[in-house]
């Protein structure tokens, strides 16, 4: 019998717990206390330090983590990747050269929500680092030239508005300029919506620029990563010659959340992961992060555009 | 009161004429199309005249895409299916004439009473609508149909089967679709154009929006939940999104405003038919003298153009939240 500490929280009405031996249990007393420094909770409970595994609970140091290319050497759940990261683990060392890095987020319509959308972007900025949601540069991956355009889910949510469309379509045109396959790496909520409409049309935007690379014959090759979502699913990152993706990944127009709230209809186990992406035809393949790296080697040199 | 909003407007294009340009254009449409906005618009809606389009843009007895169809086009030919796996009612295609010349019609229906509604699901189309739509535009290209397309939808339908039959992917290859046509494309937005349901087949030429209509990255109540955490805060919302004609025409997103009978297009669907019919008419006449790949070029560049940023070497400004 647990004694009712001052402080602690009595759930109300008590809990009985169950029927033990055919008498019933004492009232469960909740005793849990308010920690000021406790980690906080994500809706399944699970602890939200950026080191430990949501999935088996593992712990790791950073270094541990970074060796593994963020991926937990216990379960293989794949932990999400910094764009700066990432591109350091694909590229071929020293040959990234960035691209359009001075473009910064306007606010055209002087978007105030809880906060103000320039509030948002200068604190995103100073936290991440980057100037917007999106990286693009020339790089070679295997020595094979491409151009490369990832997200970072660090920034809002990787969400899309103005600076990541016109980047998108930059990367596209240095592409079709340098006669080399694009490869996008995404992680987004989707669309950027502090920008309204504008946000809406980088969707029609990113697709009209993957048209101009088509006609220009070269190839696309879309990776997505956990989670790319609503507008960004809708627009470029549906439309590579090859798209890929990372175990587990959430890839859906609408996230499972909003699909079960609106339609009360039970989910599958693996809603809008990639495995189902992949069992329903719109991957194809899943790749551990580990074999990345030599896939886009491979994929590149098959779209060699005649080089 | 009229001066002060006159004057607000004014600022605003003279920032936006402030901003250093880069690589040619970077703002949606120049200054000097601006400056005739600005004209056209004469003062910005209110907080209220926002609130007002949003409720009016989904009453309930607006005129949908077949009450248009009905009134604007003859020999009116329903096509059904995506030939692979269903037919959506949510979206409907079809052939028409109108002005002397075959048009193909993709529109989103809602329905009129409860069963209806239910047989449209609200105007959410499932990938099979878009795939449908899709079929059309095909057609379209090979007989060089020019394409009119009517959004008026709350989304597209964030369902199991939706996400498993790849809403995502089929609103993707819609929109690439529709940037390889080179027939003229014209879109209406007579009621709700919201998010990627919206804007699946609304890749085009020319964009006419009935001034009480509405046209967003996401339905107000949407954007509530996520932002201020609360679905109740819509109004706010909608305020923010400024998902207005007025405020769409400034942006540059849509290229004529269509009036409708006083009270909103519901009041007289007769007059509100003849009013978007009168402005597409005219939009088909000027499209149709372009050639098809000047068209097509045109089409890519119009939506390359559009966003709004900065090459700023400035840290982006803190502003307080007055």
């Amino acid at each position: 019998m647990v004694p009712a500490a001052y402080g602690a929280h009595f759930s109300a009405p008590p809990k009985i717990s169950g029927i033990i031996g055919g008498a019933v249990a004492e009232p469960r007393i909740d005793v849990s206390i308010e920690h000021k420094h406790r980690p906080e909770e994500n809706s399944d409970g699970a602890r939200k330090h950026p080191n430990t595994c949501p999935s088996c609970g593992s712990h790791y140091r950073d270094d541990e983590l970074e060796a593994n290319l963020r991926v937990c050497p216990q379960c293989g759940h794949h932990f999400p990747v910094r764009a700066r990261d990432r591109i350091a683990q694909l590229v071929d060392p020293g040959t990234f050269q960035e691209e359009a890095v001075e473009l910064r987020s306007e606010d055209p319509l002087a978007f105030f929500d809880l906060r103000p959308y320039t509030e948002r972007l200068a604190e995103a900025e100073v936290s991440t680092g980057l100037g917007d949601a999106m990286v693009i540069g020339g790089a070679a991956i295997e020595s094979e030239p491409c151009e490369l355009a990832v997200m970072d889910f660090a920034f809002m949510g990787g969400s899309m508005g103005s600076v990541v469309g016109e980047k998108l379509t930059r990367a596209a045109d240095s592409a079709i300029e340098r006669r080399v396959p694009l490869v996008t790496v995404t992680a987004s909520g989707g669309a950027r919506m502090q920008e309204g409409i504008l946000s809406l049309m980088q969707l029609p935007k990113t697709v009209c620029a993957i048209e101009d690379l088509r006609d220009a014959r070269c190839g696309f090759i879309s990776v997505m990563t956990h989670p790319t979502t609503a507008g960004v699913l809708a627009s470029f990152a549906s439309l590579g010659d090859v798209i890929v993706s990372e175990p587990k990944a959430l890839l859906a127009f609408t996230g499972p959340r909003v699909v079960q709230q609106t339609t009360r209809e039970k989910l599958p186990d693996d809603f809008g992961l990639a495995e189902s992406n992949l069992r329903f035809g719109h991957l194809d393949a899943i790749l551990p992060r580990s074999e990345l790296r030599p896939f886009l080697g491979r994929a590149l040199r098959l779209f060699r555009n005649g080089r | 009161m009229a001066a002060e909003d006159e004057r607000h407007l004014r600022e605003r294009l003279n920032k936006l004429r402030g901003l250093p340009l880069l690589r040619g254009t970077r703002l949606s449409g120049d200054t000097h199309r601006l400056q005739k906005q600005l004209d056209k618009i004469g003062e910005e809606p209110s907080d209220q005249e926002i609130w007002r389009s949003v409720d009016l843009a989904r009453h309930s007895e607006r005129p949908y895409t077949l009450d248009y169809i009905e009134r604007l086009f003859e020999d009116y030919v329903e096509l059904h299916g995506d030939r692979a796996r269903a037919e959506d009612p949510a979206l409907v295609t079809g052939l028409a004439r109108f002005g002397g010349r075959t048009i193909a019609l993709i529109g989103q229906q809602k329905g009129r009473d409860i069963n209806e509604r239910q047989r449209r699901n609200f105007g959410m189309a499932h990938p099979e609508g878009y795939r449908k739509g899709m079929r059309l535009m095909e057609v379209a290209q090979r007989h060089a149909f020019p394409i009119v397309t009517f959004l008026d939808s709350p989304g597209a339908y964030p369902g199991v089967a939706a996400e498993q039959h790849g809403q995502g992917g089929a609103i993707a290859r819609s929109q690439a679709l529709m940037a390889r046509l080179t027939v003229p494309i014209v879109s209406c937005i007579i009621g709700e154009g919201n998010s990627g349901g919206a804007i699946a087949i609304g890749l085009v030429d020319r964009v006419l929006m009935q001034e009480n209509a509405i046209y967003s990255v996401i339905s107000p109540e949407g954007c509530a939940a996520i932002l201020w955490r609360d679905g109740a805060e819509k109004v706010k919302a909608a305020v923010a999104l400024k998902p207005d004609a007025a405020h769409c025409l400034e942006l540059g997103v849509i290229d004529e405003i269509v009036r409708e009978p006083q009270g909103g297009a519901h009041l007289n669907p007769d007059e509100a038919a003849r009013m978007l019919g009168a402005a597409l008419g005219q939009t088909l006449d000027e499209l149709s003298v372009v050639p098809g790949a000047e068209l097509r070029e045109q089409r890519r560049e119009r939506y390359r153009r559009i966003g709004i940023y900065t090459a700023g070497a400035t840290e982006p400004a803190l502003r307080s939240g007055s």
